[in-house]
């Protein structure tokens, strides 16, 4: 509810949560927004914009506009999924190392600064070239598997901050497990944290998922916006002057990653009270005056 | 010292584990891709290429998988990385060779350039709390850098390219030009890096601006800053030598690694506008399934992170004082 109450205070985070509500409800249900099948290669290719195309059709035949809306749920569900997965990975691994200290905490940390400076992107680009056209799930896994080391070590330290505060002593005396302080006495204090843990990885899997697939390493005959980017490329959409091939998937992705990065920044701060915007003198005595009157 | 062992030994150990994977990936997936290949090539190479490639797939070696680890391993350290499948026949390390020269070139200049500039807004922001640049930059910045780069280049090769018809979009030097030092050559080269250079300044500049900004708005608060405005100090001064002096170590740090991001940082970037860098290189490999090449690019590019890395800590423990006894 708070959290509720400080987006809505906050335009930045207004704008990211109008715009990913948007996305979100697109790809719930695509089929109320575009009527025709964004798979079905039945019309005449490389169409600029018309009203019975709204944005053309693609080299292959296919309706853009259709493709677009259609393609909205693969990238959800990735950047969601690999957001989500990633970030409770981190979770565990990062409190867990944190909580239990000692050599399990050296374990841990060190196998959590290997995968982060293992570079990401030409892994990613390793593993998804023997495994050849991967589909959502592979890539699900693959960007997880990649991509929670950076949360984990910002979520030890955290709970570094946190091991010796009161609350924890007092589980360790009523004799909890490790398990039960960590998922229900630790984390819910970090749920910031987490919050804008999850919109990171979220934003990044958005980018390398669609990155991958532009160059040809997902799955080419599945519905999404890096697919449509990799089509339009192998179509030399650019250079042939079909423009919307290229340009809509691209501003989809930009405009989800803008959604995302702008409630990120938002999150950033409602968590630290000094980075949020100064007001104006005018607008602090308008609110003193607001107090006043209450 | 205890401390630099300590780095140099953590360098090590992520190196083994790249090679590591190197060497496990092609084992550990489904429908092994080596015995297609294999066939693929046959009869195409000869004997000695072909026990290369029995070496990176441990196919056909008769030998157990320890025994053949042992082996590879044995290989990277020693520098037989192999020959290119697609370059047949030279050598992997001189393919190599020649594409991170265009690397260095344009990526490096580019992150120089971002981190200049994008530090130098964010202090400007910090100081200017509210004002112009601090309204408008640090968000637009944001939002920047949740685009796709390799659209962003897309773009300018439609926007500059296809339709002003300003500068060239393909390759790093005109096929016409010959390499040399002389002016035409030269102008010829900047030309090409012109665009993808943009692109990517335009996408990398806002990290560099946020960090530096924030950490502004901290260090601006604290009592040395009111002392220097106390003592009546010119505000370049207060701006630049007490506060953002002391906001920029954490920049000065990813800048540090971001130096070894250099080398497989502009993949994208390079494929789209064709430029025969290292990140070109990787995905000609993998267009065209060049096991050999594809694994010593991926080697490549982590070994020139780890290095960074370790620059950066070494870096950070001279400047820094207070890291050292955290360790």
């Amino acid at each position: 509810m708070r959290f509720l109450r400080a987006v809505r205070g906050n335009g930045k985070a207004t704008t990211g949560a109008i715009l990913l509500a948007i996305f979100v409800v697109l790809a719930l249900f695509p089929g109320l927004f575009a009527h025709d099948d964004p798979t079905a290669t039945i019309y005449p290719r490389n169409l600029g914009a018309s009203a019975a195309h709204l944005l053309g059709t693609s080299g292959l035949g296919q309706d853009t506009f259709a493709q677009a809306v259609y393609g909205t749920r693969q990238v959800l569900l990735i950047s969601f999924g690999a957001g989500l997965l990633a970030t409770l990975i981190a979770a565990v691994i990062g409190v867990a190392a944190a909580y239990l200290g000692g050599f399990a905490d050296g374990a841990l940390n060190l196998i959590t600064d290997v995968v982060l400076v293992i570079p990401l992107f030409p892994l990613l680009i390793v593993i998804s070239a023997y495994v050849h056209n991967s589909g959502t799930a592979v890539l699900i896994a693959v960007l997880t598997l990649t991509g929670w080391s950076y949360t984990a070590r910002q979520l030890r330290s955290q709970a570094l901050s946190l091991r010796n505060r009161d609350f924890l002593a007092a589980a360790k005396v009523r004799g909890e497990r490790a398990w039960y302080v960590i998922a229900v006495e630790i984390l819910p204090t970090m749920v910031s944290l987490l919050v804008a843990a999850f919109l990171t990885n979220a934003l990044y899997a958005v980018l390398f998922a669609s990155s991958l697939q532009f160059i040809g390493l997902g799955d080419p005959n599945s519905t999404s916006w890096g697919t449509m980017l990799y089509w339009a490329q192998n179509n030399e959409a650019l250079q042939a002057g079909y423009y919307l091939q290229a340009v809509v998937p691209g501003a989809a992705i930009a405009l989800l990653g803008a959604a995302v990065a702008l409630l990120n920044y938002a999150v950033d701060e409602i968590g630290n009270p000094a980075l949020r915007p100064v007001r104006s003198r005018r607008q602090r005595t308008r609110q003193l005056r607001r107090l006043g009157r209450a | 010292m205890r401390f630099v062992l300590r780095r140099a030994g953590f360098f090590l150990l992520t190196l083994w584990a790249a090679v590591t994977l190197n060497f496990f990936l092609p084992r550990m997936m489904p429908g092994n891709p080596a015995i297609a290949m294999m066939a693929k090539f046959r009869g195409r190479i000869s004997g000695q290429e072909l026990r290369t490639l029995e070496t990176i797939f441990g196919v056909n070696s008769g030998q157990s998988l320890p025994a053949q680890y042992v082996h590879y391993l044995g290989d990277i350290a020693t520098g037989k990385w192999g020959t290119s499948l697609f370059f047949f026949p030279s050598p992997v390390s001189q393919v190599v060779r020649t594409a991170i020269f265009w690397t260095l070139g344009l990526v490096g200049i580019t992150t120089i350039l971002a981190f200049v500039l994008g530090t130098g807004v964010g202090i400007v922001s910090a100081w200017r709390r509210g004002g112009l640049v601090d309204s408008f930059a640090p968000p637009l910045l944001v939002i920047a850098s949740a685009i796709p780069y390799f659209w962003v280049g897309m773009m300018f090769i439609l926007i500059f390219g296809v339709r002003l018809q300003w500068l060239p979009w393909s390759g790093g030097a005109a096929i016409t030009s010959t390499p040399g030092w002389s002016l035409d050559y030269i102008v010829n080269v900047l030309e090409h890096a012109l665009l993808p250079a943009l692109a990517l300044l335009i996408t990398t500049i806002g990290t560099w601006t946020l960090t530096m900004r924030n950490n502004m708005v901290t260090t601006l608060a604290e009592d040395y800053v009111r002392m220097a405005r106390a003592k009546g100090l010119r505000s370049s001064r207060i701006m630049l030598d007490y506060a953002a002096r002391n906001a920029i170590l954490p920049n000065l740090t990813g800048f540090a690694m971001s130096l070894g991001f250099i080398v497989g940082g502009a993949i994208l970037i390079e494929y789209v506008f064709n430029y025969p860098g290292v990140g070109y290189m990787l995905l000609q490999a993998v267009e065209n399934e060049d096991y050999p090449l594809m694994q010593a690019l991926f080697l490549l590019i982590t070994v020139a992170v780890l290095v960074a890395i370790l620059l950066a800590d070494i870096a950070t423990a001279i400047f820094d004082p207070r890291t050292r006894s955290a360790q």
